[in-house]
């Protein structure tokens, strides 16, 4: 009796019908919309935040997000912080008593609740006290908090089944994490004129990346840019910089511990191959009393 | 406990003052020291002792995150997000406790193929799979629980889609499925009070576990180690003391272990995680895709690939609860599959199904992904009905050597590897006598 005769018409209409599926599957995958990847100076498993690119993409959020959303996660104290922009303590305070939105305070001594400027302690209020009045001043969509917008995105990995694995192993090896930053990227640039025969409703805007791509926000960065930078900022303010400055911002108040986890990182991963390097070693001369 | 005499001797006064009275140290001598290993034990031996640290780190992190967060509907997600902002090295311990229970599910996953190829379920070992079996649903229920904790959008649909699958029920007995499902929820919905006693329950679950570790502990040192060539320990010389031989093994492959658990940690601490879990739950939007965690990817392609929603259910704990009659479904008259020229294909195209269905379950269910989940899904389960009971006992095992040391030194002419008479079981299952 041999199984592997038996077998042989079963391997058979396997890849059969492996291959019919491979062509279905390649019919399937239409619809995903692609995002390129950007480089990001604080990507992989070096990168660290620049506080003069942060410092810029706070400069574009202050300017123009801030007009519509908050960063309530993030208090003024951290703009201070090491791995942050690292802003001036006494420009931030001074930053912080002109911010435009106020925090509501109290009960005072006649039991009121009263507004008050933010302090160091505060977060970075956004214009709309809840959802509802948000919605109420935008045409009923809600622009989100974005003091976690680049974890609360990603990119899908749309390579083909059969890449599936093998860019999964590339994006672990080389610590690609930055797909809510490509999106986001993405999103600010992607502004265009809509396509022949699309249907665009009142009110909204066409964008190449959003999902459906029609989106509540007009384009928040003109196609000449949004800001001045200032002279010693160190890059020249155009669409492409702004938006790569205020991801970069979003990204660090998503993930403020970022440089120190990379940081450690590092050193950790030297620690742990030295000792293991020791273990094995260890391992094998107690082992080479015995044979095995 | 013991499967071989104690040799232990307490050195000081004081060690045979509580020999006397609680032979604690005797038995960790006894068990952790002297006990025999195979001499022949590959690194996949190793997870084992990985899988113990998983249990403390998780514990451990648990323990600290659950001094700081709050386990209610409106507060859970700021708090999270509080951990990893404020608190003294919150940044460190939240992600060590989420990236844990991956690495957790990872070990485990490994550690019970290695049980299937090497069919350390065998007799006499069928309790101590089977406690496995038990630790296994055991840290999925806990794991489930767990996610639901910082309560961002994933969690709350996760809890939803879940929960709402007991309500099937109802096509058995009207009612009773839906009574369940709102017993669950402490409500109408999913809610604040869903969430409190998850994290209620998530706290005890980890010890039910330890519990259920030592159980498997215990069995593992009454029967004995399984090895890579599945035959039992005969002589002295087959086995050599825990200490410091398997230790230090143990160790090194524990550090390997961590490097790859500080790599996610560290570098990408999202990356086995779902971005939607950093939006706050909200009940009026439903996000487009709900995704399990990927420990949970090819369960859920099971489920979804059965048309009908009890069957889907019924399915997907079946595949699990499957694991539990391995022990008696593998007809097979040796143990390990090193032995076995054809079962060997079929184990590597299980293992490849396991994986197919996790790339499965984390595509939208329809077309052809439907299609070729139910493929996999009949092969999950021909695996364990059709192929282990019948290519068992049809396929001829290659010859085993007489003993580990034998396979391990080479020692001996090739005249004592006996080529078993037909009938009789090679090596499989010794009875314990024979040790
Ligand atoms: C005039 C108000 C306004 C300004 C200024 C504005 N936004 Fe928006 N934003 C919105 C609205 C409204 C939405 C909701 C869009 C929707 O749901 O269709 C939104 C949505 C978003 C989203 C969510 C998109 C998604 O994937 O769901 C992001 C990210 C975003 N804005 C980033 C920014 C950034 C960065 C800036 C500054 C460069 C900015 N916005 C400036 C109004 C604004
Ligand atoms: C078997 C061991 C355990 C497993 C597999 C496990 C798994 C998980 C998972 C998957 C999460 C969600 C993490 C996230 O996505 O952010 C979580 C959260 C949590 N767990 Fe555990 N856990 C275990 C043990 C414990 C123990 C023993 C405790 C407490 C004593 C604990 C307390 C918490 C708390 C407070 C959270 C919410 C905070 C957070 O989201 O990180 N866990 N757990």
């Amino acid at each position: 009796m041999n199984i592997k005769h038996a077998l042989s018409p079963l391997c058979g209409v396997l890849v059969g019908i492996a291959s019919l599926g491979l062509a279905a599957n390649a019919n399937a995958a239409g619809e995903a919309i692609h995002i390129d990847r950007h480089e990001w100076n604080y990507g992989g498993i070096k990168g660290q935040f620049d506080p003069v690119q942060l410092r810029r993409g706070f400069q574009v959020y202050q300017e123009v997000c801030a007009a519509c959303h908050g960063l309530e996660r993030v208090r003024f104290r951290n703009l201070v912080e090491p791995g942050g922009p690292q802003f001036d303590e006494e420009a931030v305070k001074a930053l912080a008593a002109d911010w435009p939105n106020q925090i509501i305070d109290g009960p005072n001594d006649e039991g009121e609740m009263f507004e008050r400027p933010p302090k160091l302690s505060d977060p970075l209020k956004g214009p709309y006290r809840n959802q509802q009045e948000a919605r109420a001043a935008q045409n009923g969509a809600y622009p989100p908090d974005l003091s976690l917008i680049t974890r609360a995105r990603g990119v899908h990995n749309d390579s083909p089944w059969y890449l599936h694995v093998p860019q999964m192993a590339l994006d672990i090896l080389s610590g690609y994490q930055e797909g809510g930053s490509d999106y986001l990227y993405a999103l600010l640039t992607g502004y265009k004129e809509p396509p022949e025969g699309f249907e665009l409703s009142e009110g909204m805007s066409y964008n190449k990346y959003f999902p459906g791509h029609q989106i509540a926000m007009a384009q928040p960065i003109p196609d000449e840019g949004a800001v001045e930078y200032q002279e010693n900022a160190g890059a020249t303010s155009s669409m492409k910089q702004n938006a790569e400055d205020v991801t970069a911002f979003l990204a660090w108040s998503a993930d403020p511990s970022l440089n120190q986890r990379k940081q450690l990182g590092w050193s950790a991963l030297i620690y742990l191959l030295i000792t293991t390097l020791l273990l094995y070693f260890a391992k094998k001369r107690i082992w080479a009393r015995v044979k095995h | 406990m013991s499967s071989h005499e104690s040799s232990y001797e307490p050195k000081s006064a004081t060690a045979k003052w509580w020999d006397e009275r609680l032979p604690l140290p005797r038995l960790m001598y006894d068990q952790f020291v002297e006990f025999p290993t195979p001499r022949n034990l590959n690194y996949l031996w190793t997870f084992g002792g990985i899988l113990t640290f998983c249990l403390v780190a998780q514990i451990v992190t648990g323990i600290v995150l659950a001094m700081h967060y709050v386990p209610s509907g409106t507060d859970a997600f700021d708090s999270v997000d509080r951990i990893r902002r404020d608190v003294n090295y919150g940044w460190l311990i939240q992600p060590m406790h989420a990236v844990g229970a991956s690495m957790f599910f990872l070990a485990a996953y490994i550690h019970t193929f290695r049980g299937l190829y090497y069919g350390s379920y065998r007799a006499p070992r069928e309790i101590l799979w089977i406690l496995g079996v038990f630790i296994l649903l055991a840290m999925m229920a806990t794991a489930f629980m767990g996610y639901s904790l910082p309560w961002g959008q994933m969690s709350f649909w996760a809890v939803t889609v879940i929960t709402n699958l007991f309500s099937s029920l109802d096509q058995i007995i009207p009612g009773f499925g839906t009574s369940i499902v709102e017993w669950l929820w402490g409500g109408y919905a999913v809610s604040g009070v869903t969430l409190t006693r998850f994290y209620s329950l998530h706290y005890l679950l980890p010890f039910v576990i330890f519990g259920l570790v030592i159980l498997h502990v215990w069995a593992l040192h009454v029967c004995g180690q399984n090895n890579p060539t599945g035959i039992e320990i005969k002589t002295k010389s087959d086995s050599l003391p825990m200490y410091p031989y398997a230790v230090s093994k143990d160790i090194f492959g524990l550090f390997v272990f961590v490097i790859i658990f500080a790599w996610f940690l560290l570098f990408l601490p999202d990356y086995l995680g779902h971005a939607d879990n950093f939006v706050k739950a909200d009940p009026l939007v439903t996000p487009p895709h709900i995704v399990p965690e990927w420990y949970f990817l090819p369960f859920y392609a099971i489920l979804r690939a059965i048309p009908d929603k009890l069957g889907g259910v019924i399915a997907m704990f079946a595949s699990i609860a499957i694991l539990a009659f391995v022990p008696w479904l593998d007809r097979s008259p040796v143990r390990s599959t090193k032995y076995r020229p054809i079962y060997k294909w079929f184990f590597w195209l299980f293992v490849f199904t396991c994986l197919a269905l996790g790339y499965l379950g984390a595509k939208p269910a329809e077309g052809v992904y439907v299609f070729w989940a139910r493929i996999f899904t009949l092969y999950y389960f021909a695996h364990f009905l059709i192929v282990m009971p019948i290519l068992g006992s049809m396929e001829t095992p290659k010859s085993l050597p007489g003993s580990i040391s034998e396979a391990v030194l080479g020692k001996g002419s090739k005249s004592t590897t006996s080529s078993a008479p037909a009938g009789a079981p090679i090596g499989a299952p010794a009875a314990p006598e024979d040790r």
